[in-house]
């Protein structure tokens, strides 16, 4: 037997499921994007670009994707602000304590979205833990919106992807040398200066990898925004949801679910030739 | 009043103790390893220096300075590591200038102060190369220039020969004692490398489990080591159980395995067991007439400059070293006549059997 059949054979079982569960649903949701829609005679098997004239004609569907990106991209953001000061504080632990902080970090990720999501209902609602703690210390007269905001999302969200970004970037620091820090030290840096100039830059493929991570998902997640946005702060996914099973328009939410796709994929390659060129040389 | 002064500095993690009420003075210019295995302590005693380990006890003062309160950024010490630590997102010249950014120096005077440090480390034609791509050997040289730059009152060193190979590091051992001369900066390095420790110093200070076990200048450290296990440490050595029974400053007598032989003047050590050592290197083949003992080649081993035989005597196997003169060595099996000078002995306390 030749190396390349071989090769192909060993690799047959991934790409079996690969072309199962991913390929297979993803031509075939393309194909029902391309399908027409109409009322009284429901899902017509034609073939044509239609939908995807509506949506990019439609300047409400150009919210929904601005504000879903936006969502993402804060949240990024934040993640990246708090994910690597607290993966360079479990990496100065003891074993002991760094254990425990895994434990906390990893934690929520034990816990459905939505049993998490519905928490934060509680705590953002205009009867929630927040506003009526703010109301009785008599710092505001009225609820603060919170629930069925973006800002509601982001920090729903926040919540949901830190863990994803700490793991990404303690991956990065452990494989950096933790005797640069102590260099660093000895020519005068103090610990801001340290963290700014000597940890940052050893996490940063850490930061890229968990960026895309974090960017992805939150682009795309459905459960949070569903809960906290509802039907007020509509994002993509819970758009494409409500055409599917509201209005049963599938052939229109199949349309926007691959914009959206598309639209990820582009973002993220985008993304990682930005920082490729960047990285390349000094990373390796 | 030394450069470097440390007044017992000890160390203990827990119940362990890592460095146990080590006293030290360091000269202002030299260069001084603290030589030993691992867990001796000289890690954890270059820590204290540095300000990344508190002393539990003792001080340590610096040109007259007490640097206990003093943290480890403030010390303005220079420091290679082992790992040389440097900063992979910078090129080798933004390594060198780290130093000098923090203290704030101009940027025209920074600039002159790398090139001058990397000309000093040879390394000029370097200076904007990522150190991922650069060697080992390169990389210690931007770590030393790193360390030099800011013109540090102490250098510390990190076992900074331990990740190259076997030539490279002899080069880097002239080299790195050229540098440390042309830079006249204190020096204290740690090494467990007893050829590194003895070939770079001016002194050479020996420790076993915490204490501090000889100080002297590297030839004195080997040719009157105090101890056995600084004898076994420094070098090879024959070290045969033997009885001292007479001393006087004109020679002495020893048994070893039912021989009386000739020993060395000036042993003050009371008549009773002792250790006798022998290195290898002192040890003649001879005719055997001439000879005080005879031996029967066990082993031959060649390293190209020198030979070594491992030969079976009365006393108990016996190491000796002897000059690739260009002629063939006894082979094994070969009987052969072995002498030496009475002055080349050493006579040593006994020591308990270590596990």
């Amino acid at each position: 037997m030749s190396e390349t059949r071989r090769n192909w054979l060993l690799s047959a079982p991934g790409l079996v499921l690969f072309g199962v569960l991913l390929f297979v649903p993803l031509v075939m949701t393309f194909i029902l994007s391309l399908n027409s829609f109409d009322f009284y005679g429901g899902i017509k098997p034609d073939i044509g670009p239609g939908n995807y004239f509506a949506v990019l004609g439609d300047g409400y569907y150009y919210t929904i994707f601005g504000r879903t990106f936006a969502i993402a991209l804060v949240t990024t953001v934040i993640c990246v602000l708090i994910g690597v000061p607290v993966a360079w504080f479990m990496l100065k632990m003891t074993p002991f304590w760094r254990s425990i902080m895994v434990l906390v970090v990893i934690g929520p990720l034990l816990i459905s979205v939505v049993v998490r999501t519905l928490g934060w209902a509680i705590i953002l609602g205009n009867k929630g833990i927040v506003n009526d703690a703010l109301i009785h210390l008599g710092l505001i007269e009225r609820p603060i919106k919170m629930m069925f905001t973006s800002g509601g999302i982001v920090v729903a969200l926040v919540h949901v992807m830190v863990p994803f970004m700490v793991l990404a970037v303690w991956a990065a620091l452990q494989r950096a040398d933790p005797a640069a820090e102590r260099a660093a030290e000895s020519l005068g840096a103090g610990t801001v200066t340290i963290f700014r100039r000597v940890v940052v830059p050893q996490a940063l493929p850490g930061i890229l990898s968990g960026s895309l991570i974090v960017f992805s998902m939150s682009a795309s997640a459905f459960a949070t925004p569903a809960i906290i946005g509802g039907r007020r702060a509509k994002v993509i996914a819970t758009t494409v949801y409500d055409e599917f099973m509201g209005t049963l328009n599938w052939p229109l939410g199949a349309a926007i679910a691959m914009l959206l796709l598309v639209s990820v994929v582009v973002v993220m390659l985008a993304w990682n030739r930005l920082v490729e060129r960047r990285v390349e040389k000094v990373i390796g | 009043m030394a450069f470097l002064e440390l007044h017992g500095l000890t160390k203990r993690y827990g119940t362990i103790t890592a460095v146990d009420s080590m006293t030290l003075n360091v000269e202002k210019n030299s260069f001084v390893s603290l030589l030993g295995p691992s867990g001796c302590g000289k890690t954890t005693t270059l820590q204290m220096v540095a300000g990344f380990e508190t002393p539990t006890e003792g001080r340590i003062l610096l040109n007259g300075r007490d640097l206990s309160a003093i943290p480890a950024r403030e010390r303005g010490l220079g420091i290679v590591f082992q790992s040389y630590a440097l900063f992979m997102h910078m090129t080798v010249a933004e390594n060198v200038a780290f130093g000098l950014e923090m203290r704030k120096v101009g940027k025209a005077e920074r600039a002159r102060r790398v090139a001058a440090a990397l000309d000093l480390v040879h390394l000029s034609h370097l200076a904007d190369r990522y150190p991922r791509a650069m060697s080992g050997g390169q990389r210690q040289r931007v770590a030393l220039a790193r360390a030099l730059v800011i013109e540090p009152e102490l250098l510390l060193l990190d076992e900074p020969l331990s990740n190259l190979d076997a030539k490279l590091r002899e080069e880097m051992q002239l080299e790195l004692r050229r540098i440390q001369r042309e830079a006249g900066v204190t020096t204290l390095m740690v090494t467990h490398d007893q050829s590194e420790a003895l070939a770079m110093s001016d002194r050479v200070v020996v420790m076993e489990r915490g204490h501090l076990r000889q100080e002297d200048a590297p030839f004195e450290v080997y040719e009157q080591p105090g101890s056995l296990f600084v004898s076994n440490f420094l070098g090879k050595s024959n070290v045969y159980d033997a009885r001292l029974i007479a001393a006087d400053a004109t020679g002495s007598r020893l048994v070893v395995a039912g021989r009386e032989i000739a020993g060395p003047a000036g042993v003050t050590l009371p008549p009773g067991d002792v250790a006798l050592v022998l290195r290898p290197e002192r040890v003649e083949v001879v005719a055997p007439d001439a000879a005080l003992i005879e031996g029967r080649v066990i082993e031959r081993i060649f390293f190209g400059n020198q030979w070594l035989l491992r030969a079976g005597t009365p006393f108990g196997e016996m190491l000796i070293s002897r000059r690739n003169s260009g002629r063939a060595e006894a082979a094994v099996g070969d009987r052969i006549g072995l002498g030496w000078e009475a002055h080349h002995i050493r006579v040593l306390p006994r020591e308990e059997a270590r596990a």
